[in-house]
Order: structure tokens, then sequence, then C-alpha cells
């Protein structure tokens, strides 16, 4: 079973792929059940996407660009337990291996799109990898991501 | 990293994998140095799969450079005066790897 409570960072990279919105808005919602303070960070569009979907903020709370995000880490003005790493591309890969680098965090690659399997093979860095060939329906990332977090019924 | 696009650099691969950026830097840059992800150059925070390759050529670094949307991109710009702090840096770490493996008094 999980632990709860603690801070969660939730890293997005490019919106291109519809599960990565929905899947965040569900970490948003259950990661706050379990009382964890929950920040998530993006690129404009991928924030964009959250806040049309949640006006009243029910799920998401703080957001915050993704290059501040970096900054404020490597500077230590920001600290986070835990980080979900959304990938669908290299460039994810990329983001993936530099919090890895500049925190401490536990890190989660939430792997997802047509390539999943392809880009789940080039991490070498220390994280807990889930992935599926999601693209349109976030359901099989939505079972692998339940049945790692304990949180499957 | 916007400002490190406001300074109009060169582009030398668009759209490649990180590795292919490294592989590219490493192999045409007559001088390399290898950083790790949230080294500070042209004031910004690099991204990367470490180690990052940082390329020398006379007064012009090479370095990646990563968009989310776009992937890896490997960048030419001409600056003398941040080659040199550049140099400063990996000369300060030169020292600082060396010092720590010196004998135990």
């Amino acid at each position: 079973m999980f632990e709860r409570g603690g801070k969660a960072l939730l890293l997005m990279g490019c919106p291109e792929v519809p599960v990565q919105t929905s899947l965040a808005l569900y970490l948003c919602s259950r990661l706050r059940r379990d009382g964890w303070e929950v920040l998530v960070a993006g690129t404009g569009a991928a924030l964009k996407l959250l806040e049309v979907a949640d006006p009243e903020r029910h799920y998401l709370s703080e957001t915050m660009n993704l290059d501040d995000c970096i900054a404020k880490t490597v500077e230590g003005e920001m600290t986070f337990d835990i980080c979900f790493v959304f990938m669908h591309n290299d460039a994810g890969v990329t983001y993936g291996a530099t919090i890895r680098s500049i925190s401490s965090a536990r890190i989660y690659a939430l792997i997802y799109g047509r390539g999943a399997d392809e880009l789940a093979e080039i991490i070498d860095f220390d994280c807990e990898t889930i992935a599926a060939k999601a693209v349109h329906n976030p359901a099989p990332l939505k079972a692998r991501l339940d049945k790692v977090m304990g949180w499957a019924a | 990293m916007g400002c490190i696009e406001a300074l109009k650099p060169e582009v030398l691969l668009a759209r490649i994998s990180f590795k292919e950026a490294r592989e590219y830097i490493e192999s045409h840059a007559p001088e390399v140095h290898h950083v790790q992800p949230g080294f500070k150059l042209f004031g910004e925070y690099l991204i990367g799969v470490p180690p990052l390759a940082i390329g020398i050529e006379n007064d012009n670094i090479l370095f990646p450079f990563t968009k989310p949307c776009y992937g890896t991109f490997v960048l030419r710009l001409k600056d003398g005066a941040e080659v040199e702090r550049f140099r400063s840096a990996m000369s300060a770490e030169m020292k600082r790897s060396l010092k720590g493996r010196g004998p135990k008094r």
C-alpha cells in the first residue's frame, strides 16, 4: 500500500496524446484524496487543457510553467516527495532524466502512446515505470497506475 | 528556455533524440565537456539525459536543447564570454574532483 501525504509533482509534456490530460486530472483527484499536496508543472498548452476542464478547481490546485519548475528545483527553492513524469516521446524521457538528476524524489515514469514499449526500453535512470500503449483510451494506463500505487479495487 | 531562443542560435540539427544530439556534439566539436542536467548555460538550466555533451569550437558553444513538443535540437551560439565562463566552471569542477580524490589526513 502506498503511503499518504507529502508533496507530489506532476510533470506534463506536450499534450498531443489525449490520455495525458485525463490521467493528470485523475492523479490530482486520487492524490488529493490521499492527503497529498499536488503541484502540476507543464507546457502552456498542457496546463490550459487542465484549467479549461476543471474551471472550479475541483481537482487541480497549484500549477507552474515547466521551465520555472526545473529552475526552482535546481535552485533548491522547491522540493517534492514523489513525481509523476508523463512521457510519450524522447523529450519526455529527457525531462524525466533531468528530474531524476536534480531531485531525490521517488520518480514514476508514466509512459503511453503508440511507442510506449520502445520508449520504456530506453529509460535507464532510477524510476518506477508504468507503461501502456494508450492513446485515446486512458483505461489501460490507469489500470497499471492503480496496480502500482495500490489503488486497484 | 525562452531566453536561449531569443539569442537566435544556429540550428545544426532539429527534432532528434537526446542520444543523437550527444553523439553529434561528441563527434563534431573539437573540444567536448560533459555536465549534469541543471547546469547553467546562457543563464538557463539545461535539460537532458546525463551526461550532457557541450562542445566548444572557437568562440562558439554547441549544446543540446530540448522542447517538449519538438524533441531535441543541437544549437550553436557564438559568445566568447560564455565560452570563458564555461571553461572556468569546468576547470573549477575538475579541481574539486581532484581534491576529493586526495589522500585522507
